[in-house]
């Protein structure tokens, strides 16, 4: 997990630095006000960890431990990143817990009833929810229906459809192959050396690319004659990095290595912040969130955009599917319940604003892993669910208060 | 209260400060309003005007500022906005403060009902409104909604509701900034009644021709502290000796002198709408635009004059990619051959760029910075194969920002912390990237300052000068005078005049912009 760092750092734009003495920490400061939620969060989220770690002797963040928190929790990260998008743009997805449940049932009768092939199975799975997702997008961009109504109806039918494709019951069991979408790891090879050898490999070579987007980002910046941070600063970032990708990827690699789920999420972590922050399509996203009329009067096509926002939603929310129904090993109706509400709550911890228009892919995955972390945490400590829900209800409010309550201090 | 003196100031404000983190608003700020008079509060925008409004008002309380404020001769120290209208001052905002779906008498009483026991009673409502609505002239029934009345009579909603709280002194920021001549000008009527019946006024304008006309003083700021109080009983005050007290200097021309394009193909008609009519987006059966034709030369300057209602905003947006309106039908040439303008992408791509009226509504994306809403129209240009050079686009937004002079220390600041003028000319830049031909400016210079204006007019020239095709819509009609070749009027959807600007005079211009729908419409370009 560095390309967090990297991103954030890079986010915060209002760091113009004055060389000099003394010069740094005013840069730091500004660096972090400037996006104060995210960093906010990053700093919460390391200090629950540190907690929960101190209150249950380090059981938390056993290498085994660590893994589990991100094989039970990739659903809400998949969701989390697709929802953060939608909520960017200014709507609301309420169907992706229901659409999620559809899929992995129609996952189950495809595979385990009609003996298809597992990756056949997927990718027809990945279309349907396309499909669905295109069916909602429709209605929304095109019709004008609001998008809470839209998927308020979404979530409805597609409950309903899960029920009447499982006539009410569970489907079980997956394959093995299917199964490991979610519990698998990256195969050992190599020679024995108490680590797992894939996974080093691939944190080096992760450490490597960063290091050199780094180098390179600055590079052009100073190419473009803009202001970029002071060479020490930037040394001590690198470090920062290369310490974090060293501590994670060894923590992984003495247990059973890279999970297959997280290799899943770096890779949308990627992609996604990537068009978010980069691309034209990204922009517009942004754009129509932030203020509709003069995005369509910029020539932003709207429409089109919203349209396959919620496409990619509904891709997002298939793929959530297949990895709950692999995690749960069966296919049942019950599967995905309340799953768009920890979405969303990740989405708004993560720095979304539910006006539209505010947010990285990045504060999403964050948020996600708060939530998550707090689950594990908590379940390890055997708090039970009533009081966990209490918590994590008073944990979104705070966030989402303590943030709004920041804006008018500066705002004022 | 018993026999006012004349000359005894109701309201005096004793030197004011008032900071805000980094920067001081008001500087020791001096304020006297006499009782009974008109008192304008002039300056650029920044100077000070709202803030200290917002002091007087108690939306900055009591202990947030240095100074004291004295009204009817007592101290006053308002922690909020109801203990000062407990005293009867009373501010009315630019942004009208009503709620639509409410009737007019209920958005009058609104926080102050008439009820016992959180009971309202609708019969005294009624009554108590239909007594306030004719003493500011307004014969609409109190139940009529607000959504279905003009602003015209939407300020005066505001002006009852005011009345209705005993006003003692009553403060209008921009009062007439969206209201036609003719509503503005019952609006200062009315002011000037209830000056006749004893109650103060403070009246902020960036209009000073309707200051110049009502106040009895004018009170100068500039850059947070008291230039002057210029009293109109001394004499004449004219326009240009308020503009030389709020910018410092004398703007002997307020217009900047202009280079004329000597390209090739200068006074070729590169842009032409002809006979384009739209229909109202929901009363189908109204025509908004009528029959209207107009066409703009390279490097010209085109003005559109009309009142509110004429058609001009309807005009440039329904062409801008049919933004505005239903069942448009006419055609859009560009340099002599038919284009399509269905949608806001295909008129952007024909070259054309739309600078919307309303900045914050339409403009601008006021959470984002200065350097991503200016490369919103024309991504493409700083991205390659869909991903954005962020460099590149910082280069670009920077280069604006020097050029254009907008008044921020980086291209990353936010564009909603920016002052009107500023605003403007990030949107101004956003357009002028996205490299158009022809330049539809709709009241490119509303509600920014002086200064901001004249920068503003040198880049439009600049524009010009370079070959684009401008077209100018604006309800200020020395503006009008001062930049265009030539100025269609329009009046209730339909041109009524085409004038070149050695005839035109504002008493010409007015003359047509007033022509009703049975009048002859005078065709263009013919």
């Amino acid at each position: 997990m560095s390309s967090p760092v990297k991103t954030d750092i890079q986010d915060a734009p209002g760091a113009s630095p004055k060389d000099g003495p003394g010069g740094w920490a005013p840069i730091l400061l500004q660096a972090m006000r400037s996006n104060l939620r995210q960093y906010g969060m990053i700093v919460a989220l390391g200090l629950i960890i540190v907690l929960f770690a101190i209150w249950t002797n380090g059981r938390t963040v056993t290498p085994l431990n660590l893994t589990n928190v991100i094989t039970q929790n990739g659903y809400v990260l998949i969701l989390a990143i697709g929802m953060m998008i939608v909520i960017i743009a200014g709507h609301i997805d309420l169907s992706v817990g229901s659409l999620a449940a559809f899929v992995g049932a129609l996952a189950g009768v495809l595979i385990i009833t009609h003996h298809w092939s597992w990756p056949l199975a997927c990718v027809v799975a990945l279309l349907i929810g396309a499909l669905a997702g295109a069916w909602q997008g429709f209605w929304i961009a095109y019709i004008g229906v609001p998008s809470f109504i839209v998927t308020l109806a979404g979530m409805l039918v597609f409950r309903g459809a899960t029920e009447i494709l499982l006539k009410g019951q569970s489907l079980a069991p997956f394959p093995d192959g299917f199964i490991k979408i979610s519990s698998g790891f990256l195969p050992a090879v190599g020679p024995h050396t108490n680590y797992h050898n894939l996974t080093l490999l691939l944190g080096l070579a992760l450490l490597a690319w960063t290091l050199f987007q780094e180098w390179r980002g600055r590079r052009q910046q100073i190419a473009y004659d803009l202001d970029v941070l002071p060479f020490g600063l930037f040394v001590m970032k690198c470090v920062a990095i290369t310490a974090a990708v060293i501590a994670f990827t060894l923590i992984l690699a003495s247990y059973q290595g890279f999970p297959i789920v997280l290799l899943i999420l770096a890779a949308l972590l990627i992609v996604f912040g990537f068009a978010m922050r980069n691309t034209v399509i990204g922009r517009h996203v942004y754009a129509l969130g932030g203020n509709q009329s003069a995005a369509k009067l910029s020539g932003v096509k709207d429409k089109r955009v919203v349209f396959l926002i919620f496409v990619n939603m509904g891709v997002l929310a298939a793929l959530a599917g297949l990895v709950t129904a692999a995690h749960l090993t069966s296919a049942t109706p019950g599967a995905g319940t309340n799953y768009e509400l920890e979405a969303i709550s990740a989405a708004f911890i993560g720095g979304a604003s539910s006006s539209g228009g505010v947010g990285t892919v990045l504060g999403a995955i964050i948020g996600g892993l708060v939530l998550g972390v707090l689950n594990n945490g908590m379940s390890i400590l055997s708090v039970g669910s009533d009081w966990q829900q209490v918590i994590k209800g008073l944990v979104l409010l705070a966030a989402v208060g303590f943030d709004i309550y920041n804006k008018r201090k500066v705002g004022s | 209260m018993g026999e006012p003196a004349l000359d005894k100031p109701v309201l005096e404000m004793r030197s004011i400060t008032k900071t805000f983190p980094g920067v001081k608003a008001l500087s020791d700020v001096t304020l006297s309003v006499k009782q009974g008079e008109i008192h304008a509060i002039c300056g650029e925008n920044g100077a000070g005007k709202s803030t200290l409004m917002k002091v007087l008002s108690g939306v900055y309380p009591h202990g947030s500022y240095d100074g004291e404020i004295y009204f009817q001769g007592e101290l006053c120290e308002f922690k909020d906005i109801r203990a000062s209208e407990s005293r009867g001052i009373v501010i009315i905002h630019q942004e009208l403060a009503l709620v639509p779906y409410l009737s007019i008498a209920e958005n009058i009483f609104l926080g102050n009902e008439h009820a016992t026991r959180g009971v309202i009673s609708w019969n005294e409502t009624l009554r108590h409104a239909k007594q306030l609505l004719k003493r500011v002239g307004l014969p609409d029934r109190p139940t009529t909604r607000v959504a279905d009345i003009g602003v015209g009579k939407q300020q005066l909603v505001e002006i009852a509701k005011a009345l209705s709280k005993e006003v003692k002194l009553l403060i209008l920021d921009e009062p007439t900034a969206a209201l036609n001549d003719e509503d503005s000008r019952k609006l200062l009527d009315l002011i000037l009644e209830f000056k006749a019946a004893g109650i103060s006024c403070i009246i902020i304008s960036h209009k000073l021709n309707e200051i110049t006309r009502v106040a009895d003083s004018i009170t100068i700021l500039r850059d947070g502290g008291t230039i002057e109080t210029l009293s109109v009983s001394d004499g004449e005050v004219s326009e240009d000796r308020i503009i030389r007290g709020m910018v410092g200097r004398d703007l002997e021309n307020r217009f900047p002198d202009r280079e004329e394009y000597t390209g090739p193909d200068s006074g070729e008609i590169a842009f032409a709408v002809e006979d384009w009519t739209v229909h109202h987006p929901i009363d189908q059966h109204r025509k908004i635009v009528d029959g209207v034709s107009i066409n703009v030369r390279r490097g010209e300057i085109v003005g559109i004059a009309g009142l509110m209602g004429a058609g001009r905003t309807e005009l440039a947006m329904s062409v801008f990619g049919r933004s505005y309106g239903r069942d448009i039908s006419g055609t859009v040439h560009k340099d002599g051959k038919e284009i399509r303008t269905r949608t806001v992408p295909e008129a952007i791509g024909h070259g054309i760029a739309y600078v919307t009226e309303d900045r914050k509504r339409y403009g601008l994306n006021l959470i984002d910075n200065i350097n991503r809403n200016i490369s919103l129209t024309a991504l493409p240009k700083v991205a390659r194969r869909g991903v954005i050079n962020e460099h590149e686009e910082t280069r670009v937004a920077e280069s604006f920002r020097k050029t254009m002079n907008i008044k921020a220390p980086t291209v990353f600041e936010g564009v909603g912390k920016l002052s009107g003028g500023n605003q403007q000319k990030v949107v101004l830049s956003k357009w002028i990237f996205a490299g158009p031909d022809v330049l539809i400016l709709d009241e490119p210079t509303r509600g920014i300052d002086v200064g901001a204006k004249f920068e503003i007019y040198t880049v439009i020239n600049q524009l010009a000068a370079e070959g684009k095709a401008v077209v100018f819509i604006s309800s200020e009609l020395p503006e009008l005078l001062g930049m265009c070749d030539r100025i269609y009027t329009m009046s209730a959807g339909r041109l009524t005049g085409e004038i070149p600007r050695e005839d035109a005079t504002q008493e010409l211009l007015m003359r047509h912009m007033t022509m009703d729908k049975t009048s002859n419409g005078v065709g263009a370009g013919s």
